[in-house]
């Protein structure tokens, strides 16, 4: 019965541009990233919901702060894992992915470039 | 706040293998009193019995002990949570211990002082329910003239106070041909996501059943409207989503309830008992109370939580099904109100051989008009009234469910 659902998602999905390096975004206003030590790894929370992140996502998501681009984050996190090959394809399909289930809010989006 | 004693995995007397994993959810339902009727609401019938509220201290104790445990959400219901009066200094308690705060709220008692303050107090979310898009339906199924405007003020208010805005609206036979007019009015109160979720037949809404299970015909209309109106929205570039949940009873494979039971939720009743869901209670078992036992206990070593984890309770049929570790067997409430046993494969399942009752409940529906079935309110009058009837309303309808539909 949701068929229609999924394919009217993805379009909307599709038309949207894709995420620029020299964007700025932050967490949506009502969604919270926090460590749990219980669970020994960052969670996103959200109204009645929660994902739990891998260390990659949670080290991602730490850096979103509204001031820095993704450009900014993949420098970050390249001289924090010195040993890993470039990051930025990585960073950019997870920050798009994070967006496109609405965790996030767009501080700064720079269209076509 | 943690621990090392809630560090430590418990194996208990867990019957399977898989060792218990910590809850994620709390709900804690501060009050069954409430100043609305919903004939589907999903308390228990005899919600009456269970008068002796937990005070500020001792719910102060269940967040603290379940924060450190891992829940990280929580609800705040009831009832309606905004009777209580220490709701503002439980919301500040439990943020400042790392709960994401949600109120699930009819929004009746709410000001914009109080939205103001529980802001203030560190509140995450407010969700309002919705009961029809006028107001003399809402005031035919809740039973208050003031409720709806109310309401619409307060959906308002919370959307100024910068809130993420959900808005719910209970889906059933009186109201699901509304259903646009229920999304046109989400729209204009500004709503960042809306439910629309048809009653589950629970509580109150087993036992008005007939009165508010809806037509295939009318789930299939409701449905498509729901998608003209998804594009619709995103034609428009508007951000609102709509989730749109049909009744289990029209369903072929049983949902995953609770993530399984005593998985990730617990609920927290008024009086103290804990609950793997805020049906639970209506099922023929004991359940432990805070005032005597702790959470972490409770939780890892109670019968009633190791009761239906695993697979080991399961009926054949389930434990040789290969979504046994997907659906968990299914609801066990559910269960237990259409067949009378608790440890049933939930008849939701198209394997289950009590799948057929589902088929006629629906087809017989068909025949019967919404006038010949009353709904019956939601209060304190008749909680006490279905107690008190020979041989128990709440008892006999446990028991032959088909017997209270064919009234």
């Amino acid at each position: 019965m949701s068929q229609q659902l999924t394919q009217t998602q993805k379009l909307a999905q599709i038309q949207k541009n894709p995420v620029a390096q020299q964007d700025i975004y932050q967490l949506r206003r009502g969604w919270r990233l926090q460590w749990e030590a219980i669970q020994g790894c960052h969670v996103i929370l959200y109204p009645e919901g929660m994902v739990k992140l891998s260390p990659t996502a949670g080290a991602i998501l730490e850096q979103l702060d509204g001031h820095q681009t993704i450009a900014d984050i993949i420098a970050i996190l390249q001289q924090r894992y010195p040993d890993a090959d470039s990051l930025a394809d990585d960073v950019l399909q997870f920050i798009n992915e994070a967006r496109d289930n609405g965790w996030l809010a767009v501080k700064e989006v720079h269209c076509g470039q | 706040m943690v621990n090392e004693k809630n560090t430590v995995t418990h194996n208990g007397v867990n019957p399977s293998a898989e060792p218990t994993s910590p809850p994620l959810w709390l709900l804690a339902e501060l009050t069954y009193r409430c100043p609305l009727q919903c004939a589907y609401c999903s308390n228990p019938l005899a919600f009456t019995r269970y008068q002796n509220e937990l005070d500020t201290e001792a719910w102060f104790s269940v967040l603290r002990q379940a924060r450190a445990m891992g829940a990280a959400q929580l609800g705040f219901s009831g009832g309606e949570p905004l009777i209580r009066k220490d709701l503002e200094v439980l919301v500040s308690e439990a943020r400042q211990l790392g709960f994401y705060t949600n109120l699930l709220t009819s929004g009746v008692g709410l000001t914009t002082q109080r939205v103001d303050a529980l802001a203030e107090a560190g509140l995450d979310h407010i969700q309002i329910s919705l009961q029809a898009a006028d107001p003399e339906l809402a005031q035919a199924l809740a039973g208050s003239a003031k409720a709806h405007a109310n309401k619409l003020a307060m959906a308002k208010a919370v959307k100024a106070a910068g809130y993420p805005m959900v808005l719910n609206v209970v889906l059933h036979r009186h109201n699901i041909d509304q259903i646009g007019a229920l999304i046109a009015l989400c729209d204009e109160l500004g709503a960042d996501a809306v439910e629309l979720a048809n009653c589950q037949y629970y509580g109150w809404a087993f036992l008005n059943r007939q009165a508010l299970m809806p037509t295939r015909e009318q789930l299939i209309r409701a449905e498509a409207e729901t998608n003209r109106w998804r594009e619709t929205l995103a034609a428009r570039g508007r951000d609102m989503s709509l989730l749109f949940v049909v009744p289990d009873y029209f369903e072929q494979a049983p949902k995953a309830c609770m993530g399984g039971w005593g998985s990730i939720f617990m609920t927290v009743a008024p009086d103290g008992a804990v609950l793997p869901c805020h049906s639970a209670r209506e099922l023929p078992m004991a359940f432990p109370n805070v005032k005597e036992t702790s959470l972490q206990d409770i939780w890892y070593q109670s019968d009633a939580f190791n009761r239906f984890r695993g697979t080991q309770w399961m009926p054949t049929l389930c434990q040789q099904c290969d979504e046994r570790d997907k659906d968990h067997g299914g609801c066990r409430c559910q269960a237990y109100l259409l067949t009378g046993d608790m440890t049933a494969t939930d008849p939701v399942c198209q394997h289950s051989p009590q799948h057929g009752l589902l088929e006629n409940l629906i087809a017989d529906n068909l025949q019967s008009t919404p006038d010949q079935a009353p709904l019956i309110p939601r209060n304190a009058r008749q909680s006490k009234h279905l107690q008190s009837q020979d041989g128990s309303a709440i008892s006999t309808h446990r028991q032959i469910p088909e017997l209270i539909y064919r009234q």
